[in-house]
């Protein structure tokens, strides 16, 4: 059968977000640290400066052909925006530090951060613009926002999080409208700055993380309106959590796709989502600093066989940011392979 | 007992603390506290932490239960007789990353089996490395959710060899879940992949020590 002509990476990732083949499976490279390495400086370098993230997108996605550019910095951005402190470390993201809602009560004194007025947040914006006049509608640009309902875990830390939700129903609404209007308007910021959709992050709404019969009172709830907000498409990660049992619950929220977990099968996923939300994932990311270039050409091939066929699927990690400590050599080989494995037809089976 | 016990269960996955400390209050009529702890609240934690592994419960659900047993168990059994690990030293931490919930969760589900524990909070390689030896511990629980974290648990092995004290490490946490091989690439004695895990590692290790 002969190849379906060349499309241009925006082309390819509508395409199958339109659940359609395109040309071949599109991937998502979800590249932050390694920019660094890209340009030879340390990552706290790499992230003090938006020309030096607009760069190392740039620079990547020549090297590596994937079908993104990927404007997150790092998870602790917004974070940092509400105060909080942010820790480098020369061989990993910057992390969160200590919570600063230290007690429940603090919730009421928390202030709304405005993007206009936070540099960390202005620097991102910055990047995106940089990074979308030159590449223009050649291919996406993923800005990325913390859900809501998620944000809170870094705000307070994960287990006093727990307690509010199930103690402090009042605070955990005064949290969450905070919270919500500050997504709101990051999202949209970023969509102005020229990025073509949103990566909405809600780890937290995973089975993995709280029973199905919460999160339709709280996460689902909170998605729902907050993504109908969002002045641009939107897709749902849930950052290495399980999403089957809520997959139904997820199209309702209004994304087009969701971010899966590599502790899920693929195929269940895609059979569960198909026509309803494209699927993203499910590369082991933490696996894949220890891969040669066999194991990663079999991880590939086996992705792509069991969620390629039919459109609806973009290859990429599961988890939403490659480690640092994965090879170039590994991201060399995952493009090979995608462009070996992932031209259209596919053939279920057929690849492995 | 196997009829208190899904109640029990049911009443923890549905973070009803009424219901839990009543089902036990009424066996204890007819059970010792001791036994109560034995057969249905180590019991109930085990099988929440394997339906979290098999993706049936949910994180925030291990958390209550842990915690709602801690507390329990605090009010069953006298201080003394919860000291099940009187000759073993045992201490519990995150290493670099401040994310407390796995840690709490492990702590609360060993206290609530009647093991004694430091929690030490949050600690970078070198104060972890003199911490254990300084309170001459035998046991150290360690957990990360970041990867480099869980690499840098290979810099507290080697330092400790380089000192000459051996000490049992246990890691848990997301990056040891997802690459099965991870613990041994950094040098650890034992993973836990669940609280109950963590109980059955201790356990084990207890009754290699005592």
């Amino acid at each position: 059968m002969m190849a379906a002509p060349s499309m241009t990476s925006l082309q390819r990732v509508l395409t199958t977000l339109g659940h359609k083949e395109p040309d071949r499976v599109p991937f998502f490279l979800l590249l932050t640290m390694h920019g660094a390495m890209e340009l030879g400086v340390s990552i706290q370098e790499y992230f003090s400066k938006a020309e030096s993230v607009a760069l190392g997108q740039l620079l990547m996605r020549k090297k590596y052909r994937h079908d993104c550019l990927y404007s997150f910095f790092y998870a602790a951005v917004e974070f940092e925006a509400w105060g909080g402190n942010v820790i480098y470390v020369d061989d990993g993201p910057p992390n969160a530090g200590a919570p600063f809602i230290r007690k429940p009560d603090d919730i009421t004194r928390l202030t709304l951060p405005r993007v206009k007025d936070i540099p960390c947040l202005i620097k991102v914006l910055k990047a995106t613009q940089m990074i979308k006049e030159d590449i223009g509608e050649e291919a996406p640009i993923i800005g990325v926002v913390m859900s809501p309902f998620s944000l809170p875990v870094m705000q307070m830390g994960f287990f006093s999080y727990i307690d509010l939700i199930y103690e402090q129903p009042r605070l955990f609404e005064q949290l969450m409208k905070l919270n919500q209007e500050f997504c709101v308007e990051w999202a949209n910021a970023q969509l102005g700055a020229g990025a073509t959709a949103i990566c909405y992050f809600d780890p937290l709404s995973s089975p993995t993380n709280v029973p199905r019969e919460l999160y339709l009172k709280t996460g689902f709830a909170i998605a729902k309106s907050t993504i109908s907000r969002i002045k641009g498409p939107t897709a749902t990660h849930m950052a290495s959590g399980r999403c089957l049992p809520i997959a139904e619950d997820l199209a309702l929220t209004g994304t087009t796709a969701i971010g899966v977990s590599e502790l899920e099968d693929l195929e269940d996923i895609k059979n569960k989502c198909r026509g309803r939300l494209a699927v993203i994932g499910n590369l082991n990311g933490i696996e894949m600093a220890r891969w040669d270039t066999a194991q990663t050409e079999s991880a590939v091939k086996k992705a792509i066989t069991k969620a390629g066929p039919g459109g609806g699927f973009i290859l990429s990690d599961n988890h939403g940011e490659i480690p640092w400590q994965v090879h170039e050599d590994v991201l060399m080989a995952l493009s090979e392979a995608v462009e070996t494995y992932g031209r259209y037809p596919i053939v279920p089976g057929e690849t492995v | 007992m196997t009829e208190i016990l899904s109640e029990f269960q049911a009443a923890l996955l549905s973070i009803d603390v009424i219901k839990a400390r009543r089902l036990l209050a009424e066996a204890t009529t007819n059970t010792t506290a001791e036994q109560l702890v034995e057969t249905v609240i180590v019991s109930a934690l085990e099988n929440i932490g394997k339906g979290w592994e098999a993706g049936h419960y949910a994180l925030a659900q291990v958390y209550m239960s842990g915690r709602i047993c801690e507390e329990l168990v605090d009010t069953l059994l006298p201080k003394e007789d919860r000291k099940k690990n009187i000759a073993t030293k045992m201490a519990i931490t995150t290493l670099n990353d401040y994310h407390a919930l796995g840690k709490r969760i492990v702590y609360s589900a060993l206290r609530a089996c009647g093991f004694d524990l430091l929690d030490y909070g949050r600690l970078g390689v070198e104060g972890l490395v003199k911490k254990i030896m300084d309170d001459g511990l035998d046991v150290i629980l360690i957990s990360v959710l970041m990867f480099p974290s869980a690499l840098h648990v290979k810099d507290i092995r080697e330092q400790l060899d380089k000192n000459g004290y051996t000490v049992k490490i246990v890691v848990g946490g997301a990056p040891f879940r997802l690459d099965p091989h991870l613990w041994r690439q950094v040098g650890a004695d034992a993973v836990g992949y669940t609280a109950s895990d963590a109980i059955k590692i201790v356990q084990s290790i207890y009754g290699e020590i005592a």
